[in-house]
């Protein structure tokens, strides 16, 4: 594991250990002719903070799904290659012990919880697996802290706002202490305060808990100033794969049906006109924009 | 062509989620419905075509007063298209499950045929025409809930939250297919709180907070209003906040395309630079 590839490893994960490495991976879905997935190769470091990107049906929930084991485990269909999840190769690891190490959160919340209660939701794939009652207490305690949901524990799932639910979809996957976090576009129901707010909560699980996160979004502007690596995938296949600002520096994503953040589109046309004002790096944030504009008329 | 008379709706739980909406939309209008989750755009929806009535007031759609007439009937005026897609469908193949509304209003085999295809084509489902709906991925599904709608073309079209889920290139292409609508003179309202969709779309926006409408005006009166928008869980659209930021070097907030924000920040430094 440590003589992998290191050249594609992003900022702060340098250097550290490969939790994921995918080789050569290609998988149709049964009865369907075209391969969801085709030769992809990936090394993802522990504690990297992963963005993916691309057209819906590019095959990014495929992707998510190989890497938590639901392909081939649950999903029927033909998986070329083979997966290592925390050392574990997915194809022969129970999915009940690869989602103790790769958990998801998936697009809509309300496919996850079920309990009467908040605590109820968190505790059940811990009581399934058999945890004494101390730990499941100790993990719920925990996973409630670590979204800062103490206040939501005793209340109904069902009357939660989306992003409320949200934060419970991911304390309940949280609760099974993985050391990577899958998220399927997880903010694309919730209203834009509450996406902005899920996607801090995921930042600090990142930051403080040092967990791997591997997002996919269609919505890229409060995501990308936080991301190590950005991963863009077209008809299968890993297109880009590298540091936001470099990928989109040089070139146009619409054509992976990828928008990048107004911002750097902005900073893309300065630059192609050459004037007064250059980006060398392009800025991912309103202000970072606004900083290199006060610098040179300074 | 559609007006909502001082209309309250309570639900069965007791829960008020319109509490006197007053309002008017004309032919061949765009109208974006803005507000967090729960302040009550999906249930003014449910009013056009009567899946819900007013517990109070009236809803006016081209003339019929919704109390009065039966789903079936509304339903060739106003099509609407749920956010949870997979709700609408029920057939085995994605062709059938388009062929089936207009089969039920009485068109012959070959229209039915020919307004299938157009519309799979023009939601780009072409591919999937013997496939499951229900083995589509989540912007499929309502690519293909929309097709549904289209092939049948109402005269009201009504989608909640269609850009959930979808990547920019389909969001163009429902931009596209919104301004096309409203060339052939239909009525499209949208559900959103997709503020970069409604920038670039431009519609007349009305904002809802707690079953109430709040504001009702053009895009940029709209969405250059910040207060307003924070205060119904909304952010501004990236231009928006750009454009106000860089008002110290004379630009003003906009919800212009990059490229003329570029051109309008590159002759604003170049005066600077001239004047000193």
């Amino acid at each position: 594991m440590l003589g992998a590839d290191r050249r594609e490893a992003g900022g702060e994960a340098e250097g550290a250990p490969a939790i994921i490495q995918v080789e050569n991976l290609s998988f149709r879905y049964y009865g369907s002719e075209q391969y969801a997935l085709r030769d992809v190769n990936l090394v993802v470091r522990r504690g990297e903070f992963v963005v993916l990107a691309g057209r819906s049906g590019c095959g990014k929930t495929t992707l998510l799904r190989c890497l938590n084991g639901l392909i081939p485990n649950f999903y029927e269909g033909e998986m070329l290659g083979r997966i290592l999840v925390d050392g574990m190769d997915t194809r022969y690891t129970p999915t009940h012990i690869l989602s103790q190490a790769a958990g998801m959160v998936f697009q809509n919340p309300d496919n996850q919880l079920f309990a009467l209660s908040v605590e109820a939701d968190i505790a059940f794939p811990l009581e399934n697996l058999g945890f004494p009652r101390e730990i499941i207490l100790e993990r719920i305690n925990w996973a409630l802290k670590a979204l800062k949901i103490e206040d939501l524990r005793y209340r109904s799932p069902f009357e939660l706002s989306g992003g409320q639910k949200q934060k419970v979809a991911i304390a309940s996957v949280l609760a099974m202490r993985p050391k990577i976090l899958l998220l399927d576009e997880p903010t694309s129901s919730l209203d834009p305060v509450s996406a902005r707010n899920l996607i801090e909560s995921i930042v600090e699980l990142n930051k403080r808990e040092g967990l791997t996160i591997i997002i996919s979004e269609h919505r890229l502007e409060h995501l990308l100033p936080h991301a190590d690596r950005l991963i863009v995938m077209d008809r299968g296949m890993i297109v880009r794969d590298g540091d936001p600002r470099g990928i989109l520096r040089d070139e146009d994503l619409l054509v992976y049906g990828v928008a990048p953040p107004k911002v750097s589109e902005v900073a893309r046309c300065v630059n192609a006109h050459r004037g007064c004002l250059k980006f060398e790096e392009i800025p991912l944030t309103v202000h970072e924009f606004v900083e290199k504009v006060r610098r040179l008329i300074r | 062509m559609i007006s909502f008379e001082d209309v309250e709706y309570v639900y069965p739980s007791g829960v008020k989620a319109l509490d006197g909406v007053s309002l008017k939309i004309e032919k061949g209008e765009i109208v974006a419905l803005m507000g967090e989750n729960g302040s009550g755009k999906t249930t003014l929806l449910k009013h056009l075509n009567g899946l819900l009535k007013p517990t109070r007031g009236r809803v006016i759609v081209d003339g019929v007063d919704t109390r009065s007439a039966t789903i079936a009937e509304l339903a060739r005026r106003v099509g609407l298209v749920f956010q949870n897609a997979e709700s609408m469908f029920f057939s085995s193949t994605v062709w059938e499950e388009v062929a089936f509304a207009l089969r039920n209003f009485g068109y012959d085999e070959m229209i039915v045929r020919r307004r299938v295809e157009w519309a799979l084509n023009f939601m780009e489902l072409g591919d999937y025409a013997e496939s499951s709906p229900f083995l589509l991925s989540g912007g499929e599904k309502k690519r293909l809930a929309l097709a549904i709608i289209l092939a049948w073309s109402p005269e009201v079209i009504a989608l909640d939250e269609p850009t959930t889920g979808q990547d920019q290139l389909q969001k163009e292409k429902l931009m596209q297919m919104i301004r096309l609508l409203k060339e052939q003179g239909r009525t499209i309202i949208v559900s959103t709180h997709d503020v970069e969709f409604v920038a670039q779309l431009k519609p007349r926006i009305i904002v809802m907070r707690r079953g109430k409408v709040i504001a009702d005006g053009g895009a940029e009166e709209i969405l250059l209003n910040e207060d307003l928008l924070r205060s119904c869980n909304l952010l501004p659209p990236q231009i928006a906040s750009l454009t106000r930021e860089l008002g110290f070097i004379g630009i003003k907030p906009s919800l212009k395309h990059p490229r003329e924000v570029a051109k309008e920040l590159l002759d604003a430094l170049s005066r600077i630079m001239r004047e000193g």
